[in-house]
């Protein structure tokens, strides 16, 4: 599907109209991104009511206003419009940035750059099978495209979720996807701030400091409820 | 002291490449980098081979001829120096010293260590200059150049165009040499004027030549000869993101009568 | 032989004004059809392909470096001298045009220097509209700098690199021109020879350095910016691939060369410390408005120093010999280039050289730091210190640099008349290639105005007046017989080269002319080391013919084919320069003969019998060059003893 939408987009970037320079699909890019990360801030705080002792019921309120709210489903197309530009512009990318080095080095570059910069698109993949997961457990269930567990409804999302996280090793996987998420934020949102040109000698020390802090909090906040489930259920 | 060298040893740049190894010994670490290539070569002729090829002209660090990507980084082992201004003292004795050219689909191997880096020309004849011609200019002093912003623009236009950077980058990506001539020309006043006209026609032509897109991991800026800061970059990206959405359609106007 | 410089008559003030009205113009349409060959991308040349492309004409531009923006000029680090007045310290046109002429001992014509003078104005404003980052005030405004010994402060500069930022600037402008279609650009080529038809320059041969095919082109003139000669004495601060053949080439076609032994000795650089050194790097001139320069005043301290016992600031004040600020105390550490640069070589050879090769002195900045603060110094030499910290591995914040005089900058070259036009009509040579308005001693920051002023302002002018006649002449075929003979001819030289099949490397016999060079007709000349050389050079020349060794083919990449027509060029060229020197029977400038000296050392100049420019004519390879004279008539100064006492 990817490669079909990414062949797709290739064709649509050869289309005269529309044919953006490397810096506006950046941009596309990271505006794209700046959304999603907007986003996992409302998802994480959804999530975070899973711990509160009252048998899911806050959580589950808060699940059915999201999926019931007319103005949050019109959000839910964007949301996956903007899943997708960036997934797939981040796929064009890097095909290009591979094919601008066709002979590559024989020994490994050494230049003392932040190690993980270079590895977004890895991160960013071990996200998208994540991402792949996460719907077919939930969004999938929700709209009838898969079945649920037997026992569990298919607008049950806190018993979904305490039958994913009663296995460890889903638990443990979990866990490590958001570690790998973490270290795709703290790049990506200065990251965005640069490529929107918004890089100030005042105040990038800033930007990069509360990005660090943003993503390790979106990243652990995450974390803590499968923990929770795993040390206290 | 002595090395063992492994060079990237190609006839022309429809020939394939292997690299080869070579000894060398009794350097003294006072020599420049280029001065034990040169004995090398000195070697190699004697014993009736063939000397190795590689870039370099001014050997002070200025003109930006020299190239090299030495252990792993352009420019070998210290920060903000040229190959030229590197010295044997950077290595140790017994080391093993891999030196490659420069890889980019743009920077095609014309022999050994040399590539061609017209690209970087091409890009620059794109627009990275201010359309004044020698007659009429007004005075030097008539318009007033804050310092800072002309200090700012210098920094920029220390500039070597040796194209570390495009080595550097994961992504062989020229960012960091469009963005330190767009920045140095749109700081000043008198570069101003064509500004919006610049940093588009600069950042198409680069997309052509095949460089690759910035992934904003700065090793550009880490093997920069000259230390020109990413925060280029961020000029570049913000004048280019205001000139497509904020320039006006440019009017074609006859001025034939 | 009678030289013409065909000086526009006049006031001096007026000259150019009117030679310029008066000057044929080429009509647009007419510019279109009439090709120029520029060779050479530095601020000559670059600057006058991107002015004769503006102009409208069609233009081929040449160099061997692998784009425009490396050619050497791009290493001068000082700045760049106009007569703006800016400070109002009481410059002018007319005091910028004396203190060149006496700058360069009165070895130069005066109507080309009022009119260099006359045009560094425009130069500055150009450069500024270009976008070239000069230093400014914080008001906003240029600042200056005095440089090298001036008494004003008329030196525009952009850090320690405006030679760099000049450049750019240039090469933005052939760039833009490149762009609209008016200028081809021809990277990558080493030009070989001139084709002259008829009397005419009308075009070149030239090698294409990464396939190796011989190439033709034509044009209906030819312009040389080719730089100066100073490799000849194989460690200099010239890039490594600077050379002489370009203008050797037109030498042997016709062209006269002039005063080719003005060679300048440039006082700061880094000294040579071993046998492999390839290059000498130097240290901005500015340098020495701050720093002291001293060895010490007794022998035992030199022992010590050169053994490593002591540390300089280990020497007191009282010990120490300032022997600039002693000599000279009006100018002090701020003295001509060639009177710093003997007074250094005076030192040294009495032993008091502080390096254990006994060639440097010390350059120190501990009082100018203490004076001015370290932060003051840092933002006025900061990069200067870096560079040379990187090389030396020493911080010039904590011990004193230690510096000695390189070759730096060739004051001859091919002689031109007024519109810097050769003896070969449509031959033109311009900048450092030419043999200059700088008489036999050049100042700091006037190699950037020269160059820049020739190329943007005065050859695009003067060009006019010649091709003005040329407009009915058709393109010329590249296919002709003689651009066939003399790429035959040059394939011929290059197979000859190649199959020499000798022993030795090209640089083994460069160091070797090199050393010779230096030490026979360098800082110091002597007429029994001058006519030693005239017996060495042919001797080493034959030498080189028999044994050298190049490896590779003709038909591909090769650097040692390169070095080696270079090399052999220059070994022409020292024997010129040998000649030349030797035929100069008085000390001026950079050449200094030891037998004409006061009972001071200073150097005795002869204007009774040498007041003229030595022109030498190319007459075959079995016969000596002829000496022809340019006298130099001065009707504006009146030419005195310098002196900086």
């Amino acid at each position: 599907m990817i490669l079909f939408f990414s062949i797709a987009l290739k064709t649509y970037c050869m289309n005269k109209l529309l044919q953006f320079s490397s810096i506006t699909g950046k941009v596309i890019m990271a505006l794209a991104g700046v959304f999603l990360v907007t986003f996992l801030g409302v998802h994480l705080g959804i999530n975070l009511l899973l711990l509160s002792d009252d048998g899911g019921r806050s959580f589950s309120v808060a699940a059915e206003f999201m999926s019931s709210n007319p103005l949050i489903r019109i959000f839910e197309i964007v949301l996956f419009a903007g899943f997708l530009v960036h997934i797939v512009l981040g796929l064009v990318v890097s095909r290009q940035n591979r094919a601008s080095r066709p002979v590559g080095y024989v020994v490994a570059n050494r230049t003392e750059t932040s190690f993980l910069s270079k590895y977004m698109l890895h991160s960013g993949i071990v996200v998208l099978i994540f991402l792949a997961l996460h719907f077919s457990d939930y969004y999938f269930v929700k709209i009838g495209l898969v079945a649920p567990p037997e026992g569990i409804g298919p607008h049950d999302f806190y018993a979904m979720t305490l039958h994913l996280f009663s296995s460890t090793w889903y638990a443990l996987f979990y866990m490590f996807c958001f570690v790998l998420l973490g270290i795709h934020l703290n790049h990506a949102i200065q990251s965005a701030f640069q490529t929107m040109g918004w890089n100030h000698t005042r105040y990038m020390g800033a930007v990069k400091v509360a990005g660090t802090i943003y993503s390790i909090a979106i990243s652990l906040g995450f974390m803590v409820i499968p923990l929770y489930f795993i040390l206290f259920r | 002291m002595n090395y063992t060298l492994k060079i990237w040893r190609q006839k022309s740049a429809k020939e394939r490449g292997e690299m080869v190894s070579y000894q060398v010994s009794g350097i003294s670490a006072e020599i420049s980098f280029f001065e034990m290539l040169d004995i090398l070569n000195q070697q190699l002729i004697a014993e009736g081979g063939d000397p190795v090829a590689f870039d370099h002209d001014c050997r002070e660090g200025i003109c930006g001829t020299c190239s090299l990507y030495i252990n792993g980084r352009p420019h070998g082992p210290v920060r903000g120096v040229t190959t030229c201004q590197l010295h044997m003292r950077s290595f140790s004795d017994g080391e093993v010293i891999h030196i490659e050219p420069w890889r980019s689909k743009a920077f095609p191997v014309v022999r050994d260590l040399v590539v061609d880096r017209s690209a970087l020309d091409l890009i620059i004849q794109a627009g990275g200059y201010v359309s004044v011609n020698s007659g009429g200019i007004p005075d030097a002093n008539t318009i007033p150049v804050p310092k800072h912003h002309a200090d700012t623009a210098f920094d920029a236009a220390a500039c070597i165009g040796c194209g570390a950077c495009v080595a550097a980058c994961p992504n062989a990506a020229a960012m960091l040499f469009v963005s330190a001539k767009v920045s140095h020309l749109s700081l000043l006043p008198q570069g101003k004027a064509e500004a919006v006209k610049r940093v588009q026609k600069m950042v198409a032509r680069m997309d052509e030549l095949g460089f690759g897109n910035c992934s904003n991991t700065y090793a550009c800026e880490v093997e920069c000869p000259k230390l020109i800061s990413v925060t280029n970059i961020a000029r570049m990206n913000r004048e280019f993101l205001s000139a497509k959405l904020f320039s006006e359609k440019e009017k074609i106007v006859r001025d034939s009568i | 032989m009678r030289l013409n410089a065909g000086i526009p008559e006049g006031p001096i003030a007026d000259k150019w004004t009117a030679y310029r009205s008066a000057a044929k113009l080429v009509n647009p349409n007419n510019k279109r059809k009439l090709d120029i060959i520029v060779v050479g991308t530095g601020l000559a040349g670059a600057s006058a392909a991107a002015t004769l492309g503006q102009l409208g004409y069609n233009v081929k531009v040449f160099c061997y470096q692998d784009t425009p923006r490396r050619a050497h000029s791009i290493a001068a680090q000082g700045g760049i001298n106009a007569a703006k007045n800016y400070p109002n310290d009481g410059d002018s046109v007319y005091r910028l045009f004396y203190d060149t002429i006496k700058g360069g001992d009165y070895r130069s014509r005066e109507a080309n220097v009022y009119r260099l003078a006359e045009v560094s104005n425009q130069i500055i404003d150009l450069c500024v509209a270009q976008g070239v980052p000069f230093a400014r005030e914080y008001g906003g405004l240029l600042t200056n700098r005095s440089f090298g010994g001036a008494q004003v402060s008329r030196t525009f500069y952009a850090r320690g690199q405006t030679g760099q930022q000049l450049l750019l600037g240039a090469y933005s402008a052939l760039s833009r021109q490149i762009d609209a279609g008016n200028v081809t650009l021809y990277n990558r080529r080493d030009v070989l020879d001139m084709v002259v038809v008829e009397g005419k320059a009308r075009g070149i041969i030239a090698r294409n350095l990464v396939t190796g095919a011989i190439e033709r082109f034509a044009a209906h003139a030819v312009v040389l910016a080719t730089g100066g000669y100073g490799n000849v004495f194989f460690l200099s601060t010239n890039a490594m691939g600077s050379n002489v053949s370009p203008a050797w080439s037109a030498y042997k076609k016709g062209a006269l060369f002039g005063n080719p032994s003005f060679t300048q000795i440039h006082p700061t650089c880094i000294p040579v410390h071993g046998e492999f050194q390839s290059k000498l790097t130097l240290m901005s001139e500015s340098l020495r408005n701050d720093g002291r320069i001293w060895v010490p005043a007794y022998k035992k301290d030199v022992d010590r120093l050169r053994s490593k016992e002591v540390k300089p600031s280990d020497i007191p004040d009282s010990d120490r010999d300032y022997y600039l600020e002693r000599r000279y105390p009006a100018f002090g550490n701020l003295v001509p280039r060639d009177v710093a640069s003997r007074a250094a070589k005076e030192r040294c050879d009495a032993g008091y050289g502080v390096s254990s090769t006994g060639f440097a002195v010390f350059l120190d900045f501990a009082d100018a730091i203490k004076r001015k603060g370290q932060g003051t110094i840092d933002a006025l030499y900061g990069n200067l210190f870096q560079m040379y910290e990187q090389i030396v591995a020493d911080s010039p914040y904590e011990t004193p640099m230690m510096i000695y005089p390189a070759v730096h900058y060739t004051m001859g070259g091919l002689w031109v008349d007024y519109e810097l036009m050769t003896t070969v009509p449509g031959l033109y040579a311009i900048g450092e290639c030419n043999f200059s308005d700088h008489g036999a001693n050049r100042l700091g920051a006037s190699a950037l105005m020269q160059g820049l002023a020739d190329g943007y302002f005065i050859l695009p002018a003067t060009i006019s007046n010649y091709l003005a006649a040329e407009i009915h002449t058709p393109r010329f075929d590249p296919d002709s017989s003689e651009f066939t003979l003399a790429a035959e001819k040059v394939r011929e030289r290059l197979v000859r080269l190649k199959n020499t099949g000798g022993k030795q490397s090209v640089d083994h016999y460069h160091r070797q002319l090199g050393r010779l060079m230096w030490e026979n007709c360098g800082m110091a000349r002597s007429q029994p080391g001058l006519e030693e050389a005239l017996e060495r050079l042919p001797l080493l020349r034959e030498e080189f013919h028999a044994n050298v060794r190049i490896p590779g083919s003709l038909d591909e990449y090769n650097p040692e084919l390169e070095k080696a027509w270079r090399v052999a060029d220059f070994l022409e060229l020292g024997e010129l320069m040998v000649r030349d020197a030797l035929q100069r029977r008085e000390s001026c400038g950079g050449h200094f003969r030891e037998e004409y000296q006061t009972p001071d050392g200073e150097a005795l100049r002869n204007d009774e019998d040498f007041t003229f420019v030595g022109a030498w004519e190319y007459k075959g390879k079995s016969c000596a060059a002829e000496l022809h004279r340019e006298d130099l008539n001065f009707e504006v100064v009146k030419p005195s003893q310098r002196s900086y006492k």
